[in-house]
C-alpha cells in the first residue's frame, strides 16, 4: 500500500516532460520567435530610405537628363539600352524609365508605389535642372522615437503570434497524438478525471508562456531598445487572457482529429488567415475598409491590439476593453464547444 | 461493492467476477458481439480465444465501460457501469491492445503517473519490481523493447492492486522469451487471488494461462470450457495432418475407416485426422496411399490442440497463417 501522488501535478508535469524532451519543439516555441525578430529588426531596422533604382534609356540627349537625375536625392538612375531598360521595368528591377527627348516621357506602372514615388521624385528634379524655383518656404522636422519603429511594432505581433501558435499546437498536437496512439482511451479506462486532464494542458501552457513572453520582451528591450511602458500586471493580465483564448481554439482544433495530420490541415486554416490579417508583420489597416470589420472580429487581432497598447503605448487595461471583451468571448465559446464535442476514443 | 462483499462472504459459494447477458453491439451492417453470455468467476483466468475479428476486444471493451453496448446486461464485482462507474474504475486494471504509452516519459514516470489517479495502490518501485523493470526505471518508453513496453502496460493496469485484470492480446508480437515473461507475470497476479479475463489468438497461451476458455466466432461463443475438455471433446488426443502432391484425393469414406480414426476434416488443401493412437493410424494411412496411387507432400502429427478444437467448429484455422 502506497500514496500517489497528486493527478493534476502528475498530468502537468507529463506535459512539461514530454515538451521539454522534444528539441525541436523548444526551438519552435523559444528561439523561432527571437530568430525572426532579429532578422527582421534588422532587415526593416531603423535605416533612412532607400533611394529608388530608375533608367535612363541611352537614345537622344541622354547626358544632361541622367545627371539631373542621378544627383538628385532619393534617387538612383542606371543608364540602360531600350531593350534593357523596358526589361528591368517589366521584372520591377527599376521602378521607372526616363525617355529623353522634347517632352520627355516617364514609363513606368502607375499600381506600384515605389514607381508612383519614383514619378514624384523623377518629376520634381527635371523640373528643377530646367530652372523651376520652390514659391513656398516649407521646413521639415525629423522624428525617430523609440515606440514608432518597425520592429516596435514587430515585437509586440510576434509575441500575439507566438502565444496563438504555442497554445495551438501545444495543445492540439498533444491531444490529437495521445488520442491517436489510443492512449487517451487508456486514460479513460482509468479513474482519471476527465477535467484534470484538460486542465493540466492549460498548466502546463501557462508554465511555458512565462518563459516565451519574458525571453522575448527582454530580447527586444536588450538588443532593439524596446520599450515596454505598460505595467507589469496588465501585460500578464492581456498575455494569459490570450494565451486562454488560442488555448481553447486548440482545444476545439483538436477536439475531433483522428491524425495528426488532419489537425494540422485544420490548424493552417485556421491560423495561416491571422497570420496574414491581424497585423503580426503589418498593420491591418493596409486591408480594404470592406474587410476590416471582419479583421477587428480575429482574436488575434484583438490580442495583437492589447499588446501593443499595454506594450508600445503604456495603455491601463481599462482602455482595452473591447479587444479583451472580445478575447473572452472566443475562449469561452471554444471551450463551451470543445468540451461539447470532444472525442476521447 | 456490498453485493461483491456479500457474495464473497458466503462460505462455498463462487462469488461472480463478470457476467454480461445477451450482449450486442453493431458497427453499421456488421455485428461485433452478436448476443454474448459471460460469466466469469472471481479468482479465475478466463479467456476469451478466436481469430482477429471475432469480437473479441470490444467484447472487452463493454465490459470495461469504454464502448456502450447496443444491448445486454453487464454486472462487474456485483455493480454495473450506469450506476458505479467511479467504484468500478478504482477497482479494474486494464491493458488495451491499440495502446501506446508516452515516448518520452521514464518507466517511473509512466508508473508514477497511473499510480495518481488511483486512491489506493501498490508502490512505484514494487510494480516495476513485478514487471521486472526496475533496472529500466529511468529509461524513456521508447527506448524499451516490444516486450518491455507489454511489460510496462500490464504494470500500468497493476498500480492499483487490481481485482480484475483485463489483458487485450497481451503478447501478440512477441518473442518466445518475453511472452514466456509476460506470463509470469500474470501468473504471479493469479496467485494473489487476482481475476484475469485475457483475450488471445495463441491457443498455446490460451492453454497455458487459462482455468477456462471461450472459443469466439463472428461474435458469439461457440465453444466454453476448460482447454483440457474443450481439446478431449474432440474425441481423441492427436491430429495427423497430411497434404497430397499434385492436388491428389482421398476418398472421405476411406479416411473414415482407417484404424484409431475419429473424425476426418480438410481445410486449406490439407486433411486433419482426429485420431486416438498415432501408431495405428499412420502405418494404415500409408497402406491406403499405396494403394490409391497418391503421393505425400506433407506429413506431420501433434497433440490435439484449441486450434483443432477451432478448427474442428468452424473448418477455418484460428490464425491466418
Amino acid at each position: 500500500m502506497s500514496r500517489g501522488g497528486n493527478p493534476l501535478v502528475e498530468l502537468t508535469l507529463w506535459r512539461i516532460r514530454e515538451f521539454l524532451r522534444e528539441p525541436e519543439a523548444l526551438f519552435w516555441v523559444f528561439a523561432f520567435p527571437i530568430v525572426l525578430a532579429f532578422a527582421l529588426g534588422l532587415a526593416f531596422g531603423s535605416r533612412p530610405p532607400q533611394s529608388v533604382r530608375i533608367a535612363v534609356e541611352r537614345t537622344g540627349q541622354f547626358e544632361p537628363l541622367f545627371s539631373a537625375l542621378d544627383s538628385a536625392s532619393g534617387l538612383r538612375a542606371v543608364l540602360l539600352d531600350p531593350a534593357a531598360a523596358e526589361r528591368e521595368l517589366r521584372t520591377g528591377r527599376v521602378a521607372l524609365v526616363v525617355v529623353p527627348g522634347e517632352p520627355a516621357v516617364l514609363r513606368f506602372d502607375s499600381t506600384r508605389q515605389e514607381s508612383y514615388l519614383a514619378r514624384l521624385l523623377v518629376y520634381d528634379a527635371l523640373q528643377r535642372a530646367a530652372g523651376r524655383r520652390d514659391v513656398r518656404e516649407i521646413r521639415e522636422s525629423k522624428v525617430r522615437e523609440r515606440g514608432a519603429r518597425y520592429i516596435d511594432f514587430l515585437l509586440p505581433g510576434l509575441l500575439g503570434m507566438n502565444i496563438m501558435g504555442t497554445g495551438m499546437w501545444g495543445i492540439g498536437f498533444a491531444i490529437v497524438k495521445t488520442r491517436n496512439q489510443k492512449l487517451l482511451k487508456r486514460l479513460l479506462a482509468s479513474p482519471m478525471r476527465k477535467s484534470q486532464y484538460l486542465f493540466s494542458h492549460i498548466l502546463a501552457r501557462m508554465f511555458f508562456l512565462t518563459l516565451e513572453v519574458v525571453s522575448l520582451l527582454l530580447f527586444g528591450y536588450w538588443v532593439f531598445d524596446v520599450p515596454v511602458r505598460g505595467s507589469a500586471w496588465d501585460i500578464a493580465l492581456v498575455v494569459v487572457l490570450g494565451a486562454m483564448t488560442f488555448a481553447g481554439l486548440g482545444l476545439l482544433v483538436a477536439s475531433r482529429a483522428q491524425t495528426i495530420e488532419g489537425v494540422s490541415g485544420l490548424m493552417n486554416v485556421v491560423m495561416v488567415p491571422m497570420w496574414i490579417c491581424s497585423g503580426v508583420f503589418f498593420a491591418y489597416s493596409n486591408f480594404p475598409d470592406a474587410m476590416q470589420p471582419f479583421i477587428k472580429l480575429l482574436p488575434l487581432t484583438a490580442l495583437n491590439d492589447a499588446l501593443r497598447a499595454v506594450i508600445i503605448e503604456g495603455m491601463g487595461v481599462a482602455a482595452i476593453g473591447w479587444p479583451l471583451g472580445l478575447m473572452v468571448l472566443w475562449g469561452v465559446a471554444c471551450f463551451g464547444v470543445a468540451l461539447r464535442v470532444f472525442r476521447w476514443l | 461493492m456490498s453485493g461483491f462483499g456479500a457474495e464473497r462472504a458466503v462460505p462455498g459459494a463462487v462469488a461472480t467476477a463478470i457476467l454480461c447477458r445477451g450482449l450486442t453491439k453493431r458497427y453499421g451492417d456488421v455485428v461485433a458481439v452478436d448476443g454474448l453470455d459471460l460469466e466469469v468467476r472471481v479468482g479465475e483466468c478466463f479467456g476469451l480465444l478466436g481469430p482477429n475479428g471475432a469480437g473479441k476486444t470490444t467484447t472487452v471493451e463493454i465490459l470495461q465501460g469504454l464502448v456502450p453496448a447496443d444491448a445486454g446486461a453487464v454486472t462487474i464485482l456485483g455493480m454495473t457501469w450506469e450506476r458505479d462507474a467511479a467504484e468500478l474504475r478504482q477497482r479494474l486494471g486494464s491493458q488495451l491492445q491499440e495502446t501506446k504509452l508516452a515516448d518520452k516519459l521514464t518507466v517511473r514516470e509512466t508508473l508514477k503517473l497511473f499510480r495518481s489517479f488511483y486512491r489506493r495502490g501498490r508502490s512505484v518501485e514494487e510494480v516495476m519490481e513485478m514487471v521486472g523493470l526496475s533496472e529500466k526505471r529511468d529509461t524513456w518508453v521508447v527506448k524499451l523493447s516490444g516486450g518491455q513496453r507489454q511489460r510496462l502496460a500490464v504494470g500500468c493496469a497493476l498500480v492499483c492492486e487490481p481485482e480484475i485484470l483485463f489483458l487485450d492480446e497481451p503478447t501478440t508480437g512477441l518473442d518466445p522469451q518475453s511472452r514466456r515473461q509476460l506470463w509470469g507475470v500474470i501468473a504471479e497476479f493469479r496467485q494473489r487471488g487476482g481475476t484475469v479475463l485475457l483475450t488471445t489468438h495463441y491457443m498455446e497461451e490460451a492453454e497455458r494461462l487459462c482455468d477456462r476458455v471461450a472459443v469466439m466466432d463472428r461474435g458469439r461463443i461457440i465453444a466454453l470450457g476448460a482447454p483440457r475438455e474443450l481439446v478431449a471433446s474432440l474425441g481423441a488426443e492427436h491430429v495427423v495432418e497430411f497434404g497430397l502432391a499434385d492436388g491428389g484425393r482421398l476418398d472421405e469414406g476411406d479416411l473414415r475407416r482407417l484404424p484409431g480414426v475419429v473424425n476426418v476434416r480438410t481445410a486449406d488443401g490439407k486433411t486433419y485426422l482426429t485420431v486416438r493412437r498415432v501408431h495405428e493410424t499412420v502405418p494404415a494411412l500409408m497402406q491406403l496411399l499405396a494403394v490409391s496411387g497418391a503421393a505425400l507432400s506433407e506429413l506431420t502429427t501433434h497433440h490435439a490442440t484449441l486450434e483443432d478444437v477451432f478448427l474442428s467448429l468452424t473448418g477455418r484455422h484460428l490464425r491466418d497463417e
